[in-house]
């Protein structure tokens, strides 16, 4: 029993070392959904998928990159990996997480194709070179290209994990020696959802793959196929430090009065109003302030495709337009035609009856005056 | 005293004579050029520069106990806002636009102002004092440039326009908005600074700025010149600038305001044909009477 198990209240000697019961298991498949925002049903259906041999494949991708993503993945714990791999999907191809290598990992790769062909999670780390026919990222004698053709247009679903392999990342940054490209410009014609990130938050990953895993469907995407749920807003719309951004309080030097304030480090450079993510949002690996403006450092805009990795550090970000009155503003008074008709109306019936009622004053004290 | 029709008519041909030889002694005299005050200082607006983050409008109501928030905008000047961020956009031209109180070397507000509440004070800011206006609101007919606002919906209405935060500048601090932009696109300085900075940029990028091939700073000699200057990227009528000449916005005020109390002429002619009246009648009506 790990520190992990400690960790998340599982006592001594429970069904996780001797084999796990339902009622655990259930427990483990709803922790899973509400960590990723599923609903808490979505628990029981995993865990009845699951228990009925439904566990999706998972053919997991590695080209140019460093396997952060993967990294990142290792360290979350609602689900842990354990219960992920284990439990949840079935993985069937992971280089860096496999014992095995050499002939027996290409021969498990081909099979878990073969047996789930049109039905696994193909998901792919890493972005993809293309220069010289790819030849700068080969695994069994296949260029990247190759591979990715392959294991990708046999999958019921593409999910590629971090900027490398959503557009590019550091790979492609200039000169880009290599021609790497994103795993969508490979796949042409078959959609595939990107994670971008660098690394991605594996919860986007979660919530994307479990989604999948339970329902056989997609989340919502936007026009880069970027899940809605973790990249529909900048990073700005919900910074922490918005508040001083609005009223003009900027960071002007790393170790000012106003940096160690946490004020708005958009004057350093920040690219959280250009930058597509839910960092903001949601802790990474759910450590409290572990993502740069927690730390204090401008955003890098890591997950946005020309900005992250593109764009000097310290450049100031292009500020979204919205809400700037435009030169010749419309003055139209908020009071709408019918309301100042009904004033009007009104007022005139009080000036009609204050007419009639000192005609009337005048009236009785004439025959006060007369008696 | 008996005033016939004669003299009457003497006396208002006289006044009107006086009126027009004033007018145009005062057009003649302010033909010349004004030239800012020798210790003016102002602030230059670089649109090129400005990234429309509105900081600046937020800056300027925390400086000036304005209400309002950013999460319920302005969309122009008003009551509460003496600072304002705007947007040109047409046509694939973009540019950012600061509006907020030109304080000319020759205020047409000043001029207009017939108690005195506006002032042309030290460092040639132009400011408004409360305990003076009476809510005429000439300022805002005079103001070639749409700058003072009045506060429609308060029982104690104020005029409201930029005093370039004279009270921060008195503890030595820049003003609000020059403080909070993160792009240094509105900088503060004396004038003559402001110019050559101004000037410096042109030579330095001529590429950026407006017109193209000769490049021109705002304020430098329109509308008799302004202590708040402008670069821009688009047509400075595009920005709400108005297209002005090299005299002073301050001498139709002068004309108008000044002409027709000069020499007290007027306002005595006027009186005296009104007393005329007057006296006419009175005495009619007690011809009519005796007659009865």
């Amino acid at each position: 029993m790990g520190w992990r198990d400690e960790r998340l209240g599982v006592p001594a000697g429970s069904p996780r070392d001797e084999g796990v019961d339902r009622r655990d298991f259930v427990k483990v498949c709803t922790m899973a959904a509400a960590a990723v925002g599923l609903p808490a049903s979505a628990g029981l259906k995993m865990a009845e998928a699951a228990e009925a041999g439904l566990k999706p494949s998972v053919i997991w991708l590695h080209f140019q990159e460093c396997t952060g993503c993967t990294e990142s993945l290792l360290r979350t714990s609602h689900p842990g990996l354990a219960e992920l791999i284990l439990d949840l999907v079935s993985l069937d191809y992971h280089e860096t997480l496999f014992a095995a290598a050499g002939y027996q990992i290409e021969e498990a790769l081909h099979q878990a194709m073969e047996a789930n062909a049109g039905k696994y999670i193909c998901v792919v780390e890493g972005a993809i070179p293309t220069k010289d026919d790819g030849i700068y990222c080969k695994i069994a004698g296949r260029t990247a290209i190759d591979i990715l053709q392959d294991v990708g247009s046999k999958a019921g679903a593409v999910i590629a994990i971090g900027s490398c392999a959503s557009w590019g990342g550091i790979p492609s940054a200039d000169p880009n020696p290599t021609g790497a490209v994103g795993a969508p410009e490979i796949l042409e014609g078959i959609p595939v959802v990107t994670l971008p990130g660098c690394p991605a938050n594996p919860y986007n990953f979660l919530g994307t793959a479990l989604q999948y895993a339970t329902f056989g469907t997609l989340p919502a995407l936007d026009d880069k196929n970027r899940p809605l749920f973790a990249y529909g807003r900048t990073i700005h719309e919900h910074c922490p430090r918005r508040a001083h951004f609005d009223a003009g309080r900027f960071v002007r030097q790393y170790g000012d009065e106003g940096h160690n304030l946490g004020w708005c480090l958009f004057a350093m450079g920040c690219k959280g109003p250009e930058t597509h993510a839910n960092c903001s949002v949601i802790d990474f690996g759910e450590i409290p302030g572990c993502w740069p403006i927690g730390i204090g450092h401008p955003c890098f805009g890591c997950t946005e495709k020309g900005v992250g990795f593109h764009k000097p550090m310290h450049q100031e970000a292009a500020l979204p337009e919205n809400a700037v009155p435009p030169i010749f503003p419309d003055h139209r008074s908020s009071a709408g035609a019918a309301a100042a008709g009904v004033a009007g109306l009104v007022g005139g019936a009080v000036i009609g009856a204050g007419l009639m009622a000192s005609k009337k004053l005048a009236e009785g004290g004439g025959e006060e005056g007369s008696s | 005293m008996t005033m016939d029709r004669r003299t009457l008519l003497k006396g208002a041909a006289a006044a009107g004579a006086g009126a027009a030889v004033s007018a145009a002694t005062t057009a003649e005299a302010s033909s010349v050029r004004p030239t800012a005050p020798p210790d003016a200082v102002g602030m230059l607006y670089d649109a090129t520069l400005c990234i429309g983050c509105r900081a600046c409008v937020t800056a300027c109501k925390t400086a000036n106990n304005m209400p309002g928030n950013l999460y319920d905008p302005p969309n122009d000047l008003n009551g509460e806002t003496k600072n304002i961020i705007k947007l040109y956009e047409e046509d694939g031209e973009k540019s950012y636009m600061k509006q907020q109180c030109m304080h000319c070397i020759d205020p047409g507000c000043v001029n207009a102002c017939m108690i005195g509440a506006f002032k042309k004070r030290e460092f040639g800011i132009v400011t408004w004092d409360k305990d003076r206006c009476i809510g005429c609101r000439y300022c805002q007919v005079a103001c070639p440039y749409n700058i003072p606002k009045f506060q429609w919906d308060t029982a104690v209405p104020e005029i409201v326009k930029c005093e370039l935060c004279n009270h921060m500048l008195a503890r030595g601090e820049e003003p609000g908005c020059v403080q909070a932009c993160p792009k240094e696109a509105v900088i503060f300085g004396t004038y003559e600074e402001l110019l050559a900075d101004a000037r410096q940029r042109i030579a330095d990028h001529p590429e950026r700025y407006y017109p193209a091939g000769a490049p021109e700073i705002f304020g430098d000699t329109e509308g008799g010149g302004t202590q708040v200057l402008y670069l821009a990227g688009v047509d400075f009528e595009k920005l709400g600038l108005p297209e002005l000449g090299d005299e002073g916005v301050g001498v139709h005020a002068r004309a108008v305001q000044h002409g027709i109390y000069r020499g007290f002429i007027a306002p005595v002619a006027l009186y005296g044909i009104l007393g005329a009246v007057m006296w006419r009648n009175r005495r009619a009506a007690a011809k009519e009477g005796s007659d009865e």
